[in-house]
């Protein structure tokens, strides 16, 4: 009897979310249009005289997405075609569509849309970046300070057989957390330190990916590493202000990664 | 070659060429050279994207900028008293600890005697708690998100508290 009482009750608690589901996308058909505004940052190369200005852009919500990147697309489709920015997986693993939404850096994609709040939402490039246009930051500079880390693994011999590089449970978990990085920029162009020394400073994205390859136990080539940053621009421009950890879309922790190279350089 | 001769295949091929939707347009079309003539120009006349004034506050940059601003004013006090009795050693000019009392009681206005000591209260236990999270910091501990937000918001705490002590002590 209880049990059957209980089963019961299971299914109701299971049919009724899903009835409010349904009735909900009926009611979007009929609902009065909400409307949300996005104010988005444009510039045009090809008219680099007209300065940088914010325009507006309204999207009714009851259909459309609920993240950041689907109204993007939305206007783009609908509204207005020259609206540029970098889109590709849609679902935070390629990095493309990052951003500074509401000031705060993150990935379009990953961004929801509060539809219940009527503010504006306001959509900047990567902040400090060189614009191409619109919301396309040249990145060229941060892939070339990426490329001067030597981002693969260095060592003397590989076994003689063609097997891989054996590593224990324990040394493969130190990459945790490293590995997952996506080099979206996003932590980066957060970074104040970054904003006015990124010429020689190297930024969180970039100094984590050192620091993962510094403590991959299958890499030889720690010394080579530690001297590669072991001056005063290249990591010591961080001044644990910690933006980046607090942006990460991947919810890495690069202020950490950077605290741990530079005990590896003080004890040197 | 056998395929092109192959007459049904030939015959989809040239279907495919004329009922593309998308052609070139032979007027567009640009040499490499020409190509990275345009991306210098470009590159010249690029805008830097808003920063400072369009970032989110947070406690993170927030406290580190006050971390700096203090740090350079109470230096700039600290090291200017210090190297003024420096140089008042080797050419004397009357500056010694009276002098600069009886400079300070007399000469300065009671507002400013509010600012200052009030500054420098206030500033110096920021600086102090704050100087202390960065040195756990430096051990590699307190990265978490939510150990940075616990630290910045018992930094502010005592910073309060001490500020508050330190300003009533000064009258």
């Amino acid at each position: 009897m209880s049990v059957l009482s209980l089963a019961s009750k299971r299914i109701t608690s299971f049919n009724t979310p899903a009835r409010v589901l349904i009735s909900k996308r009926f009611e979007s058909v009929a609902k009065p249009a909400n409307f949300k505004t996005f104010k988005i940052y444009r510039w045009n190369p090809d008219t680099p005289e007209v300065k940088p200005k914010m325009q507006e852009y309204k999207v009714d919500m009851n259909n459309c997405g609920g993240m950041v990147l689907d109204a993007l697309i939305k206007i783009k489709d609908e509204q207005d075609g020259t609206l540029t920015f970098r889109r590709s997986c849609r679902e935070g693993i390629c990095g493309s569509c990052a951003m500074n939404i509401d000031g705060r850096n993150t990935l379009a994609c990953l961004c929801k849309i509060d539809a219940e709040k009527a503010n504006t939402v306001k959509i900047y490039p990567l902040p400090h970046t060189h614009v191409v246009k619109d919301l396309v930051p040249d990145l060229t500079q941060f892939y070339k300070q990426y490329k001067s880390i030597q981002p693969y693994l260095q060592r003397k011999e590989y076994p003689k057989d063609g097997t891989e590089i054996l590593q224990s449970v324990e040394d493969r978990k130190k990459l945790d957390g490293l590995y997952e990085c996506i080099l979206c920029a996003c932590c980066s162009t957060s970074c104040p330190s970054y904003w006015w020394n990124a010429e020689e400073y190297m930024g969180p994205a970039v100094l984590m990916q050192a620091y993962r390859w510094m403590i991959d136990s299958r890499d030889e080539a720690f010394g080579k590493r530690k001297e590669m940053l072991q001056n005063s621009m290249s990591v010591y421009r961080c001044h644990t202000i910690l933006n980046c950890t607090k942006t990460c879309p991947k919810g890495l922790n690069p202020g950490k990664a950077i605290a741990e190279i530079k005990k590896f350089l003080a004890a040197d | 070659m056998f395929m092109l001769k192959n007459p049904i295949l030939s015959s989809i091929k040239t279907q495919r060429t004329s009922s593309r939707l998308f052609t070139t347009n032979k007027r567009l079309l640009q040499s490499p050279a020409k190509g990275q003539e345009i991306l210098v120009k470009q590159r010249a006349v690029r805008p830097i994207s808003p920063h400072l004034t369009i970032y989110e506050p947070q406690i993170t940059w927030y406290l580190s900028s006050v971390h700096r601003v203090s740090g350079v004013i109470l230096g700039a006090l600290f090291f200017g008293v210090s190297i003024g009795y420096g140089i008042n050693k080797l050419y004397d000019f009357g500056l010694n600890d009276d002098s600069l009392v009886e400079f300070y009681k007399n000469k300065v206005p009671t507002w400013l005697d509010y600012t200052a000591k009030g500054s420098v209260a206030y500033l110096f236990a920021f600086h102090f708690a704050n100087g202390i999270r960065h040195l756990v910091w430096d051990m590699g501990k307190g990265f978490s998100l939510k150990g940075i937000y616990v630290g910045g918001y018992s930094v502010l705490g005592v910073c309060a508290v001490a500020g508050t002590y330190l300003f009533s002590k000064g009258f």
